[in-house]
Formats: C-alpha cells, sequence, structure tokens
C-alpha cells in the first residue's frame, strides 16, 4: 500500500486537540505519525498541503445515495464520488431505499456494491419497522449483525407512540442507537412550506414547527423512559433547540444534527415556486435559523451533516407542491460550512469537529480523528479557493441545488481512505 | 420573479399569473382597458376582430363552470378561436406529466393557455416552460392567486367608489384556502385603499396573516364597522369535515352577513361574492339579492376584465396588428 507523507499542511483535528502546521504519515491504511514528520519515514508519495488544511475525513450522519431502487437519481458509485469529491470519507445512508434496509439482504447488497465503487465506508441504517410502514418492528438484532449502525424509520410515519415506545425498547436492549426524524404526520399534513410568511402569501401549504417539536417532545419523553439512545436527525426550529438544550441540561443520552442547508436558507430565501428550494423539514423563519446556529455553536446541536437527496430533473418539473423535495448537497458541505463559521465567528476547529469528531461519537466509530492506529481517512482542502457550482466542478447527478452557478469559497483538494488516495482536484 | 416572469422587456403585459410585482399604473392600466370593452356586450354584434385567428386554450384542471365561461366569451368576443379541454378525459388522467400536456399543446401552435389548476404555482411553472410566443393566464392555481377575479372585483369597486384612496375594505370568510382573498389583498394594496381587513376564525386565516397588509380580526361586528367593501367568500363545505368549523350553522352566526350586520358598514357600502354563493351559510338571501349587493355586475364585469387582460397579454407580442 502507498505510503503518504502529507507535509506543510495546516492539521487540524479537534478529537486530538490538533491545531498546528506540520505532517501527517500514512502507512498500510493508518495513520502512523501526526505533527513533525517520523525520522524514519520514506513515504512513497508526497502531498505538499501548504496553504492547506488537513484534517479528518467528513462523518455524514444523513446522504441518500439512491441505491437501490432510485438509480435514474444517482448510484452508490456516482454519489460516492460526488462524496470524495466533498472529503466525506464514511456516509450513514438513511434506510429508505428501495426495498427498504429491513433486511440482512439489502445490507449485504449495499456492502457489495460500496466495495464494488470503491467506498467501503457507507452505513446503513437499518430500518425500524418492517417496511418502513410505521406498525411492525424490523428484525433489529439482525440488521445489527448484518452491520447496521442504528436504526431509524427515515421520515415514515410511526403508527402511534406506542409503536415508537416498543421500539426504543427493543432498540436499547440491543444498543442500538435510534434516529429519529421528529415530524407529527397529522399536524404537517401535505404541506410543503414552511408556515410563514411566504407560504401565507403564496397559497402554499405550510408546515408549523410545532409539528417537528411537539413530535421531538414525545420522543424525548419517551427515551427518558425507555432509556434509548436518540440521536434526532435534521432539526429545523427553534423549539427544537430549546427542548434539546434542556433534556441535554437534565442528562437525557441525545444527540442531533442539522442540514447544512438549514443554517444558510430561510423562507425569506426561497425563490417563489422553485422547486429546488422545496425541502423537508422546509426552510424556517430567520429566528428559527439564528437559533440553530447558536445551537450549533454551543453545542446544543452536535453535528451538521448534508442531507444530500439527489434528484433527476423530472422529480423536480413540476408545480412547487407536487415536486420531491431536497437538494443535492455533499459538495456544498464544505464551501458552507466554513461561511457558518466565518459568518458567525465560530472556530473553525470547533466547526470541523461537527463533521468529524462529533459525527464518530454519536455512531460510536473509531474514526473522525487523525489518531495514530486509525484508518486513515483525511480530508484536504483549500480553504480560500473559490468556484462556482456548475457541471463541470459538480460530480453527483443530482443537480437540483438552489446553489446552482453560485461562487463558493473553499474547496476540497485531496481525498483519502483508508489511507488510499481517492480524490484528488483537477488542476491543482 | 413575477414581475419578471409576467412582464416583457418594456413593461408589458406578457403573462397574467399574479397581482405580485404589477405597478398601480399597469392595474389601472387593466382597469382602464376593461372599461373600453364593458359596452361591448350590450352590442348587437358583440364581437371585435381584436384576436381574430388566435387560438387559446383553456386548460382547466379544476371544475370550474363561472370562470371557464367567462373565459371563453371573453375570448369569442375578441374572435378568437377557443379550444376547451377536458382535463377528466385528457393524457393526463393515462399518466401524462402536466408539462408534456403543455408541449403538445404548444406543437398545435397555440397562442394562449388560460389554466386553472388545484396546486399553487402550476401557472408559474407552465409559463416558465412555454414557448415565447404563448402567453399564460392564470384563472386560479391551487391556494395561491385568481388575478382577473381580483381585477374584476376591483372594477366593480371602481364602478361604485370611482377612487380606491380612503376605502375600507373587509374581506370576510375562508381566508386561508382563498386564492381569490390573496390577490384580492394585493391589488387593494397596490390601488391605494386605506384599509383591508380580513374576518375569519383562526382557522380560517393564514398563520402569518398580518404579513400580508391586512388587519386581521375574528368578530364580524367590530370588522364592518365603517367599511366601504364587503368582499364575502365561499365557504367550502367540504372543509367543514376537516375540524376547520363546528358547523354552518355557527359559522352564519358569526360570519354569515346579515342585513343586521351589514347595517354596521356605511349606509353605501357594496357587498361583492366571488361566487358560487351558500346562501344562508355566508350570506342571507336578502342581501345576497338585496340593494347593496353587486354580485351580479362582478359577473358581467368578468367578462370585460379578461377581454382586456387577452388583448394586454397578447398585445405584448403583436397580437393585436
Amino acid at each position: 500500500m502507498t505510503r503518504f507523507l502529507i507535509e506543510n499542511g495546516h492539521i487540524i483535528d479537534p478529537a486530538n486537540a490538533i491545531d498546528e502546521f506540520g505532517a501527517v504519515c500514512i502507512a498500510d491504511g493508518k495513520i502512523v505519525q501526526v505533527g513533525a514528520p517520523a525520522a524514519n519515514f520514506t513515504p512513497d508519495e508526497i502531498i505538499d498541503a501548504k496553504g492547506k488544511i488537513v484534517c479528518p475525513g467528513f462523518i455524514d450522519l444523513s446522504a441518500r445515495l439512491r441505491e437501490p431502487g432510485h438509480t435514474q437519481k444517482g448510484s452508490i458509485k456516482s454519489e460516492t464520488q460526488a462524496a470524495l469529491s466533498a472529503g466525506v470519507t464514511s456516509i450513514c445512508l438513511p434506510p429508505d431505499t428501495k426495498p427498504c434496509i429491513d433486511t440482512p439482504a439489502v445490507v449485504e447488497y449495499i456492502k457489495d456494491k460500496a466495495e464494488a465503487a470503491g467506498f467501503p465506508k457507507i452505513h446503513g441504517i437499518g430500518a425500524l419497522t418492517q417496511r418502513l410502514d410505521g406498525t411492525e418492528l424490523s428484525s433489529m438484532f439482525a440488521l445489527k449483525q448484518a452491520g447496521c449502525i442504528a436504526v431509524s424509520n427515515a421520515r415514515a410515519p410511526l403508527a402511534n407512540l406506542l409503536i415508537l415506545r416498543r421500539a426504543m425498547e427493543y432498540a436499547s436492549s440491543h444498543d442500538l442507537l435510534l434516529m429519529v426524524h421528529a415530524n407529527d404526520a397529522a399536524l404537517s399534513g401535505k404541506g410543503c412550506a414552511h408556515e410563514g410568511a411566504m407560504a401565507s402569501r403564496y397559497g402554499l401549504p405550510g408546515i408549523p414547527a410545532a409539528a417537528e417539536s411537539i413530535a421531538l417532545a414525545e420522543c424525548l419523553e419517551l427515551a427518558q423512559l425507555t432509556g434509548c439512545r436518540l440521536h434526532v436527525s435534521q432539526i429545523s426550529c427553534k423549539q427544537s433547540v430549546i427542548k434539546l438544550q434542556q433534556a441535554k441540561k437534565y442528562g437525557l443520552n441525545v444527540t442531533a444534527d442539522v442540514a447544512i442547508h438549514q443554517l444558510h436558507l430561510t423562507e425569506n430565501e426561497v425563490v417563489p415556486f422553485d422547486s429546488h428550494y422545496h425541502v423537508m423539514p422546509p426552510f424556517r423563519s430567520e429566528e428559527d435559523c439564528h437559533y440553530l446556529r447558536d445551537g450549533l455553536a454551543n453545542g446544543t446541536i452536535d453535528a451538521i451533516c448534508s442531507d444530500h437527496q439527489p434528484h433527476d430533473l423530472d422529480a423536480k418539473l413540476g408545480a412547487f407542491p407536487e415536486t420531491e423535495p431536497g437538494i443535492a448537497s455533499l459538495e456544498t458541505l464544505l464551501p458552507l460550512t466554513l461561511d457558518y463559521a466565518e459568518q458567525h465567528r465560530v472556530d473553525l476547529s470547533k466547526a470541523i469537529a461537527n463533521l468529524t469528531q462529533k459525527p464518530a461519537q454519536i455512531l460510536g466509530l473509531s474514526a473522525g480523528a487523525l489518531t495514530v492506529g486509525f484508518d486513515a481517512d483525511i480530508c484536504i482542502f483549500d480553504p480560500k479557493l473559490t468556484w462556482e457550482v456548475n457541471a463541470q466542478t459538480w460530480h453527483s447527478l443530482g443537480h437540483n441545488t438552489p446553489f446552482w452557478r453560485q461562487t463558493l469559497i473553499g474547496r476540497v483538494t485531496h481525498t483519502l481512505q483508508g489511507g488510499r488516495l481517492l480524490y484528488k482536484l483537477r488542476n491543482r | 420573479m413575477s414581475r419578471h416572469l409576467q412582464l416583457t422587456e418594456n413593461g408589458k403585459l406578457k403573462h397574467f399569473l399574479s397581482i405580485e410585482g404589477l405597478d398601480k399604473a399597469l392595474l389601472t392600466e387593466i382597469l382602464d382597458t376593461a372599461e373600453s370593452f364593458a359596452g361591448i356586450s350590450e352590442h348587437q354584434v358583440k364581437k371585435v376582430p381584436l384576436l381574430r385567428g388566435k387560438t387559446i386554450v383553456n386548460l382547466f384542471f379544476e371544475n370550474s363552470t363561472r370562470t371557464r365561461t367567462t373565459f371563453e366569451l371573453a375570448a369569442t368576443r375578441l374572435s378568437a378561436d377557443v379550444l376547451n379541454i377536458n382535463i377528466a378525459t385528457s393524457a393526463t388522467s393515462k399518466g401524462e406529466s402536466l408539462l408534456d400536456t403543455i408541449r403538445n399543446l404548444e406543437a398545435m401552435h397555440v397562442d394562449m393557455f388560460v389554466v386553472r389548476h388545484a396546486l399553487s404555482g402550476a401557472a408559474h411553472f407552465i409559463a416558465q416552460h412555454t414557448a415565447p410566443h404563448i402567453s399564460v393566464i392564470n384563472a386560479g392555481d391551487g391556494q395561491h392567486a385568481h388575478p382577473t377575479q381580483a381585477m374584476l372585483d376591483m372594477f366593480t369597486i371602481r364602478q361604485h367608489k370611482k377612487h380606491f384612496e380612503g376605502l375600507k375594505v373587509a374581506i370576510v370568510g375562508d381566508i386561508l384556502h382563498s386564492r381569490v382573498a390573496r390577490s384580492q389583498i394585493l391589488a387593494l394594496n397596490t390601488l391605494g385603499v386605506s384599509e383591508v381587513r380580513v374576518i375569519a376564525p383562526k382557522t380560517l386565516l393564514p398563520a402569518h396573516v398580518r404579513s400580508m397588509g391586512v388587519i386581521p380580526l375574528h368578530d364580524m361586528d367590530a370588522g364592518l364597522k365603517d367599511v366601504d367593501v364587503i368582499i364575502m367568500l365561499r365557504l367550502q363545505k367540504e372543509r367543514m369535515n376537516s375540524a376547520f368549523l363546528p358547523s354552518e350553522s355557527e359559522f352564519f352566526r358569526c360570519y354569515g352577513l346579515t342585513e343586521a350586520k351589514l347595517a354596521l358598514a356605511k349606509p353605501d357600502a357594496i357587498v361583492m361574492h366571488p361566487g358560487p354563493i351558500n346562501r344562508g351559510v355566508e350570506i342571507a338571501s336578502s342581501v345576497a339579492d338585496g340593494s347593496q349587493s353587486v354580485i351580479l355586475q362582478q359577473v358581467s364585469n368578468g367578462i370585460a376584465v379578461r377581454m382586456a387582460v387577452m388583448t394586454m397579454t397578447m398585445g405584448s407580442r403583436g397580437g393585436m396588428q
């Protein structure tokens, strides 16, 4: 295996409290030295990281790869290429594939495809209920044995709170993390936009923020009752942040993440009827966004994810309410995180921790750090490089992003996974 | 976006999708143009040749008799050829997408689509994807907009009140689901009325209705005090089952327009309703048929206003040559 020396880089590794200029040595796919190069280390290849940041590869808590089942939108091969170009070295795949991840056979299929795509670190999230139908518990233990890292019902609703209680009890019996999208289906109804000024003006069916925060309150109560390890995925509103803050204060074992685009866009930025702004949960108010940013900065929210959802053209071609929600967002993850850190005076190391150390802790992975002996999953990026989001710079098959044709700052130049250089920015 | 999409480079009306983004001068131009068409319906020969040779497609994805008929009459009186597409038996029921339906009709060299659709934004979507020579008129999209209805209401108000400045207008009923109300609010505010009140229980008001430039009220008596114009909205009875309201009778008790309630408004206040009306649910028959009611005038004015909008949008592309 190639032995790499990454030199002259600005190393930021929040897990090991490293923020210094130096070198990283890699041998046999593992990190062997961080800081000064090892005296007796002879690299096969040297990567000059001058002017760049060297940090652990990003761990994405939610990215749809569209395989199996929706290969017109993307494939494991295409979307992992997008992930690598974005510095992402581990991906949690939500269970709402087709078929959904409710049997070990589907987990095996995904593993095989991941191996074939040269991106073995796809962590399947098992379905919480069979067929995601919200009524019958899945074979969670079998899913765990097959490699599922957590269980979730994705955005499919559960039939009632008793099912959620039983699911939490059963998941915690097998020490499985339960990931939940807090949403009261009845309150959300057929909504497609935040129930705020924009939806009122344009007559779009609204989703109140309370649909999330009420469901979250129920989940927190039940997590308290059952002792389940709970992770709340992609929160979007003020009241959710407040409830999480209270829950953590009183010692509940709960974590949460936010989708990166929720830190940047609000209902005020939504271009009327432009389906690229159709996301779930919807872009909320300025006040909600403010609370999300603060919640992330003060640790109430633990991690940032991409919530990558590539779509084909047809999925977004129609009247706004009938289009499919979601943004292809892997490749904007880093520049938008850097922008968030700069705009809100968040220390860069802290922001990187939200993409590396924190997701690793949530998932219980020995990853997300440049610890000697860990797999060499490394992202090298140029924090000042400007680039335009367009067909030439984009890797995902989904072009569904509101940032299309916008100029962003910060770009990944190299990504190593398990000590293999799997991505290098062309012409650099 | 609406302005950019709706207007040509020299500020002429290209599509008519929403009141949003249109200024007072343009709305007044629509009203003035409608004025010039108002007498045609009373002529022995009720036709002018302004759109002769043009083909207009009434593309109604949602049922409507009154609106479709007035659009059809307006087009006929402008000498255009009119095609009514029966959506119930159309290709969309066989799985064809909205865009493919539009593209097929485009290939038949039509000049205008009049679109009604159950989803907000459908008319915008069609306007964004049609060929440049085609105009799109929004005949009601979801809960978003019904701009020609709003303009015929403005036309009716102007007939009776002469000016918009200083007027107090009350809109009563199901504001939440009403595309008509949204367009009326925009038009009234653009034309300079002094106050727009919306009167309904909270269940029938959008959550952030105040941001639309209106005063929300839940008490009919307070809301009607000293208003010049009362616009009653149709209460969609099907929504009674969705926990929006307890019963028709309670709604009528609280928000139905009776003669006693009408007396709270200015003595010369006019009563409007976009129709179809539910007698005894949102309005008492004595008021609907009373001397202050202008409901049937609204229907007549609908033809003139739609003729105005059709000629203005087609005129922006040389259709009136």
